[in-house]
Formats: structure tokens, sequence, C-alpha cells
């Protein structure tokens, strides 16, 4: 009761400092937590977080509390990172059906693969507040590819209710290679693969030079370093350069895939069924840079062998089970669990499936894939392994293990305290840190609720309800 | 080769036809169904027919009764497609009756869903299988949905094996003001539609408020392109209907109107009002269209603002089928709260969680649980086993099927399902499921999984979904 206390007063003081305080200079020790460091190893009881200027400087058993450090006593609850949604468009629309609020896709942009999403996620955007008070800390933002197979450059960003959410711009490129990549190519899957290769081809020939970038390929590939650092794009200036007469993209299209091919720059391309996921790994003899990233792969369980040798992660729907479409005929919830199982790094995304919203339904899924161990025939994930899956895991497809999805030393400081086993549906967030600040838990839902808790009216209409 | 095949289809149609006549002829005389029409007896009545069981006996386990009673260490016994016996641990078994263990799994009655498109808006999604909506006028009574469903949707057996529904709803699509007739089913897999009809349930009538009328209309210059035109068209429509029956009523040889004629049933009371209302000053709207022109609306659906009016929704006994948190997808879900439901049952009025959704159709005890959750956390405390009455004698009761289904009664459906845990827990699945008392599902037995035709010769067929 005393740790409750303490924790709403925390929670006060984090209110307050809401859209004031940057990432404060200060040291906060999370004690007696059942602490999950978020990396696929077991809860730790009786564990200590310490955080410290915005960053984790430890985690787990036996750790020391800093003589200068606030002490947010968990009094045994569940103490773990922040969540990491590996396929999401938070930020991108207010309201989805309300075209003007809705930036996720530009449909007659003469624009493709230039887009970059960063420019028009809104911090304050009500979906973000409303998802961070569920304890998701940091998500993968894509555009949608509406105009062309292409959607553009997506950004991973942070929930934290201050005026600044990108955390890395231009962090990947995103592609459509089936169903719908087939549309936006002209009618098939052959056309998309036409177009991208060319696309691909172009950049390769445009020799841009960009900042921060060598042009040559990483030494390790899947060694986790920042794809591109957030400077600003110089190569929509490059003036002078001469072109074929027959390029197909706009120098700018061209200019921004340059560092994909050169594996500067991830590419996240959407397939489901196994037959595209297999053209996709082969498109790394073309282009031996590409780092692809398989966004979808709901028959990935079939080719899972082939994803692993090829050393390629996924970001896949948790629960597709149904044949929603020709390219998802062998839909299971077993698809995650079986990709795991293989050696696949498989995080969780919200890929079509309410990506705007509802990326805080991350941890019932997760449960759900733990569920599935209990089912003949059905491959789930150990516990640990399902929370991982919506915090290291994504983190780690998209090279940010080191920065984020874990609570190991030196990661940022996102750090949420629940009020019991975080994958159970009954589970509530009590506390939640995002780069070391706590933030406000409040939203237009909570404050909806508190004015319609007696719904019939008192002495004034429900407009005067005083803020609580 | 696509002119062949159309050929060979045409010929298997017309000799399905003629099979299908002459078995229609004697499951009519058979069953003798109530009409439903005032006009004539129901033309396309139910051929279900409940599969075999065998006297069952769960013991040792938590029961919730779908009416908010729970039987700790209680006993329930299935016997020829009816509930038994139910009660504690002293509960007489049938000799001969198959006993299975129930301790620490639970028992309730096998979920409804009210709102669901299976088989209407079935899976694979592709074009050719968009039958939820006419969108040819908004004013369409006189379709039925049942005459779109398409019993081969892999989504029922995904409802059945990971949700455990027994029965559900399958509604015509939104973008009308009168969408058509809804229809109940029994959630087992069939030939035809007629196959799963809930035998005797009451068809409904699909009406809509807000946004999708006034848009898909509105924009093609069409009314109604607001608000005020969709209930004046409503009204002038519900008009037409009381004229019409009063018309009938004087002379029988009127001709008839398949239109007005579902909607005399729903002022006959035999069809019951759907109303698709999201927002809380267009549910009152509506309540005061029902008193105008004398029908009652049964639910309302996805009434995203229900807490804002639960006084009201008490008042007038209509039920509010809702998500648990869905939201903000347009502008009529932007005000949505996680502790809708609680919210609503707190002020006395009826709750149902429903789904609207293949995939959320798979998990509606999971959604109960986390509104449940989120109520509590506001103080608002039901026990298990109420909430779980939003899932069962709620939606039964607004089906007009509550004295077949729905509660774990003496006498009723044996409609069951046995959780391999707690039925709120994320962790727990349906172990097996029983229909009128035939085992349908076994998480343990793969030769008890559905697998519907579409799915045959598939990558995947017979998996763990």
């Amino acid at each position: 009761m005393r740790a409750l206390t303490l924790l709403k007063a925390a929670a006060a003081a984090g209110a307050l400092l809401v859209g004031t305080a940057p990432a404060l200079a200060q040291t906060i020790a999370i004690t007696n937590g059942r602490v999950v460091i978020g990396d696929g190893s077991e809860p730790i009881d009786g564990g200590t977080v310490v955080i410290r200027n915005g960053r984790v400087v430890a985690a787990g058993a036996g750790v020391s509390v800093p003589a200068d450090a606030q002490v947010v006593d968990a009094n045994g609850r569940w103490v773990t990172p922040g969540l990491v949604s590996g396929f999401s468009r938070i930020g991108l629309a207010e309201v989805d059906a309300a075209s003007a609020s809705n930036d996720t896709g530009a449909n007659s942009s003469p624009f493709s693969a230039a887009i970059d999403v960063a420019p028009a996620v809104n911090p304050q955007a009500s979906a973000i507040a409303v998802n961070r008070a569920a304890g998701v800390t940091r998500a993968v933002v894509a555009p949608q590819a509406s105009s062309s197979m292409f959607g553009g450059q997506g950004a991973v960003i942070d929930l934290g209710s201050d005026m600044d959410p990108i955390m890395r711009r231009r962090a990947f490129q995103y592609v459509e290679l089936g169903e719908t990549g087939g549309q936006r190519a002209g009618g098939s899957r052959a056309s998309a693969h036409a177009l991208l290769r060319n696309a691909l081809r172009e950049a390769g020939q445009l020799r841009v030079t960009i900042p921060g970038g060598t042009g040559r390929r990483q030494p390790d590939a899947s060694a986790e370093q920042p794809m591109l650092e957030d400077q600003p794009d110089f190569r929509m200036f490059e003036p002078t350069r001469e072109r074929a007469s027959d390029v197909l993209l706009t120098r700018f299209d061209a200019a921004a895939l340059v560092p994909v091919v050169r594996g500067q720059q991830a590419l996240l391309v959407h397939v489901e069924r196994a037959s595209d996921i297999l053209q996709t790994l082969a498109l790394k003899r073309e282009f031996p840079n590409l780092r692809i990233v398989l966004v979808g792969a709901t028959e990935g369980w079939r080719v899972a062998d082939d994803i692993r040798a090829a050393g390629v992660p996924v970001i896949a729907n948790a629960l597709n089970d149904l044949p929603a479409s020709f390219e998802q005929l062998a839909a299971t919830q077993s698809n995650v669990g079986r990709l795991r199982a293989a050696g696949v790094t498989v995080g969780i995304g919200h890929i079509n499936d309410d990506e705007t919203r509802q990326i805080r339904l991350m941890p019932q899924y997760a449960g759900n894939l733990v569920a599935l161990n209990r089912i003949p025939g059905a491959t789930g994930l150990s516990w640990a392994e399902a929370f991982a899956a919506i915090s290291a895991r994504p983190a780690e497809a998209m090279g940010l293990g080191g920065e984020i999805g874990s609570l190991r030393p030196g990661r940022r400081a996102d750090v949420v305290i629940w009020d019991g086993d975080p994958l159970e549906l009954s589970t509530g967030v009590e506390a939640v840190w995002i780069d070391g600040v706590q933030q406000s838990l409040e939203n237009r839902q909570t404050r909806l609720r508190d004015r319609y808790r007696t719904p019939t009216e008192g002495a004034l209409p429900h407009a005067y309800t005083p803020r609580q | 080769m696509k002119s062949l095949l159309l050929a060979v289809a045409a010929t298997a149609l017309l000799a399905g036809c003629a099979t299908a006549g002459g078995q229609q002829q004697s499951a009519q005389s058979a069953q003798a169904q109530q009409p439903s029409s005032p006009r004539a007896a129901d033309p396309y009545p139910s051929t279900y027919r409940a599969y075999p069981g065998v006297v069952t006996a769960i013991t040792n386990a938590t029961i919730f009764d779908g009416e908010g009673g729970r039987i700790d260490n209680g006993t329930i016994v299935l016997a020829e497609g009816r509930i038994l016996a139910v009660g504690g641990a002293d509960t007489a078994i049938p000799e001969g009756a198959t006993r299975i263990d129930g301790n620490g799994r639970w028992v309730t009655p096998g979920v409804i869903d009210i709102h669901s498109h299976l088989g209407n808006y079935p899976s694979p999604g592709v074009e050719a299988h968009s039958d939820g909506n006419e969108v040819t006028g908004p004013v369409r009574p006189e379709v039925w949905a049942e005459h779109s469903i398409w019993p081969q949707d892999p989504g029922f057996s995904r409802a059945l094996a990971n949700g455990g529904i027994t029965t559900l709803h399958v509604l015509p699509g939104s973008a009308n003001l009168f969408g058509g007739r809804g229809v109940t089913l029994r959630n087992v897999s069939a030939r035809t539609y007629q196959q799963m009809r809930f035998p005797g349930a009451p068809r409904s009538l699909k009406m809509a408020c807000g946004e999708n009328p006034k848009r898909v209309y509105g924009n093609r210059n069409q009314m109604p392109g607001s608000r005020m035109a969709n209930v004046a068209l409503m009204r002038q429509t519900w008009q037409r209907a009381v004229e019409y029956r009063d018309r009938v009523g004087r002379d029988p040889n009127t001709p008839r109107d398949l239109a007005l004629e579902t909607l005399v049933e729903v002022l006959n009371g035999d069809v019951l009002v759907q109303n698709h209302c999201y927002r809380a000053d267009e549910m009152a709207i509506m309540l005061d269209m029902a008193q105008e022109f004398g029908f009652r609306i049964a639910s309302f659906h996805h009434a995203v603002e229900a807490y804002k009016i639960a006084d009201l929704l008490r008042e007038r006994g209509t039920c509010a089928s809702v998500w648990a948190d869905w939201w903000g997808f347009k502008m009529e879900a932007y005000d949505a709260v996680n502790e809708n439901a609680p919210l609503i049952h707190n002020a006395g009025a009826c709750a149902i969680i429903h789904s609207d959704d293949a995939n959320g159709i798979q998990r509606l005890n999971q959604e109960a649980a986390k509104t449940l959750a989120d109520g509590r956390r506001m103080g608002i405390q039901i026990s298990d086993e109420t909430a779980w009455r939003w899932l069962a004698i709620n939606p039964a009761t607004a089906l007009g099927i509550a004295d077949q289904t729905g509660s774990l009664r003496v006498g009723k459906r044996a409609d069951v399902v046995l959780w391999n845990g707690h039925p709120f827990s994320v962790y727990t699945r349906p172990q097996q499921v029983w229909i009128d008392g035939a085992l349908l599902y076994d998480m343990n037995n793969p030769q008890l999984r559905p697998v519907s035709d579409f799915e045959l010769g598939q990558p995947g067929e017979g998996d763990t979904k």
C-alpha cells in the first residue's frame, strides 16, 4: 500500500513535468520488482532496475542502489522494458477515416521511395497517449505503399509525451512485394520484381554522397549498428550529376534508395506467401548488401529454414490463422513459434491490423502465443520468449537491440511497472518511463471514463465536470 | 476454361435444386415450424439436426452458468442433446456416462456472438466473396443475410476451436439504413446454411445509424447525405410499413411487398431490431423512433458511446453490444473508453460483448476479460461469473433464444465449453466444445477439428490454427 502511494506520487510528479522536461539527469532505482530483462531470459524476483540520465545502468538481482537515487519500491510487482512495436503506423492518423487527419499513405504523390514519414508523426496524436498508457514506449512507424510499391522511409519513434517523437529517422525503406505489391506495380508480382530491380539499379548508378555513410558494405551486416544518422536529407539537393534519359524514378526517389542498395538502411519487405518470401530472400543474390527484414510472413513457417539460413529477421502478426487472402492460405497461430523454433529472429507487429491505434494489444497477442503450448500440434513461445517478441526481438530486427527493447545496461531507460503478469488480460500499467522520464498515463479515454462514471447529470451538465 | 467451368456449375446447380426441393418439403412438414411471416410459412426453414452425442458428465469443474451463477467443484451432465443436470459434487451421474475430470478447468455455456459476418464476408476476403452489403439503395429490408452465407467459410471453425462459439448471429452490413434480415446460426459445419440455421430463432432486422449510410449514398449525391436524412428516410420507411400493415389487415389480397413485410414482422414483434449505432445522441433518437412507430430495439451494436447513456438504455430495456477496446477508426468511434461494458452493466443496463470480426470472434472471452479488468480498476466490482452474462444469457436474450441456450439450465440445449483454465486468462483455450450435446471440437483429438472444403488440398490443411 505504501509502495502504491509512492508510485502514484511519482506518477503525479511525472505528469507535472510532462512537456517541459527533456531527459532528466537523475538516478532512479526501482527496487523489489519481478524484473523482466526482455531479452528472452526468465523473470528475476526481488530485482532492481537502476536508471541514470535516461539509460539503464543495471537490472537484475543483487544490483546495488546508488546513494543519490530516487527509490521506487515496486513491492513485488512486474518491472519490464517498455514494449516495442515491430510494425505500426502510430502517430500518422488521429482518426483513420477522417482523411485529412490521416497521413499513413499518399495515393496521389509524385514521390514514392523518397517519402519520409518523420515530418508527419504527431507526438500529440491520441493514439500515442492511449498506447503509452498501456506500456508501449517505442514503435516502428511505416508509411503505407499507396501510389507505388514503395511506401517510402519509415522511422522508429518513442511514445513519450514531449514534442520530439523521432528516435531514428529514415530507419528503413518499406516496399510491398506480395499481392499489394503486384497491384501497385501495374498488376502482377512479376512486374513488382522488375520494378524493384530497376529501382535498385537506378539507385546503384546514382553514386550519391550520403553524409555519415561510407558507401562500403558494413563489415558485419548482422552486427547491430545504427543504420543512418539522423541528419538532414542532403540527397535531395544533389544537383548536377547526369542521369540516363530512360530512368523511371525521380532523382529524389532514386537517391532515397541508395542507402538501401548499400545496406546502410534496412529494407522492410511486406510478403505473406511462402514463395514470395523465397523470392525476396533471393534478392540478396543480386543485391548482396540488402538488409532485408520480412514483414508479415504469414506463411513463413513453411520456409523457416530458408529464412534462418539467410539471416533475415521477421516482423509478423501474432495470431493470423485465417486464409484472409490467397497469400495467407497456410496461416496459423503457430507461425511465430515455428519460426522461432527454427532459429529466426521474430518480433510481433501490427501489419494492416489497426496499426495506427491498437499496438497496445501486443501483450494479449504474446500471451496467446504462450497459450498455444498446451495445444497438441501447435507451437507457441515460452513466456520469456513471448515477452521478448514484443520487446527485444523487434528492436533486434531493426538493428536497434543495443538501444531499446531490453533492460540490459546502456539501453534507453524505457521501463514499465505492471500490476500483474504483463501478458495477462487483467493486468494494468502502473507507471511508465521513457528515456528515464516518467510519463503521464492520462489520455482522452481516461478523461471520458472519469467524466461519465455516473451517466446521469448532477447539478450541472457533464461539460462542467471539474478536472480531477 | 472459364465457360466450361460455368456450364458444369450450372448443371450441378440444377441437379442440386431438384433434390433440395424434395428434402425441403419433407423437412417442412416434419418440423412444422412456426410461420415467421404473416403472409407465408417460412420459405427457408431450418434443416439443422443435432449431431449424436453420448451421455457426458464433467465433474469437479468451476462452472459459470451464464446467468451470473457459479458452482465450484461442480458437475454438469449432458444427455440427448440437453443439459440433464448441473450442480455440486453430489449431482447424480447416470450409469455409463462418459466422465471427464474438470479439475482445474472451467465450464461455461457456449459463447454466443451477436454480431458476425462469417459466411457473408468470408475468408478469403476477395471481391467475389463480398456479400454483406446490398449497396444499391439505403432501404433494403427485403434482403436476407442468410442468402449470402457461404457455409465453407473457414472462419466458422476458428470461432469454434479458439473461441468456443456455439451460436452466432450473422447480419447484413451497415451501408444501408435498413440492411436486411439477420440470421442466427448453430456453429456446425454444413453443406447449406439451412443446416446451420438455429431452429425457431427469430430473424432480425439490421438497421444502421450514422456515418456509413450517409457516406455511401451522400457520396453518390443520393439521400441520405446527412444524419438528418438518415432519420427522415427511416421514418418515411416505417410510416410506409405501418400503412402497409393496415392495408394488408383490411385487404389480405394486397400485393406482397417483401421489403415492407420484413418491417411489418418487426412491428408484430416477430423480427428483432439489431441496430448499428455508435453515438449516444443517435441511440437516443433511435429509441424515440422506436416509440414513434411501435417497435422495440433489441440491441444497439458497436455502441461505443453507450456508457454516456447507460441510464437511458436501462429505462428502455435495450442492450448495448460492444467491443472491449476498439476505437478511433472513424469519428463515431472516437469517444471509446475501455470500460464501456462495465459502465453499462453498472448502470443496470444489459451489456453484450460482440466481435464483428473473424479474428475477434475467436477471443470474445478475452475481450470480456480485458474490459472487466478495466472496470475493476475504476472501482466497478463485477464478479467473473456475472461478467460471463455478456457472452451468454444477454446475447441469447437479445436474439430471442434465451429459452433455448445462453445458460446452463436443465433442459436447455447442451451448448457447453470446457476450458483448459480460467476462461478470462490469456493462457486458456477451449479444450472441448459441445453443441447440442455433440462433441464437435476436442483440443486433444485432431479428428475433431473441422476443415472446410475450401481448405482441402491447400497448404496448411488440417493444421492447428
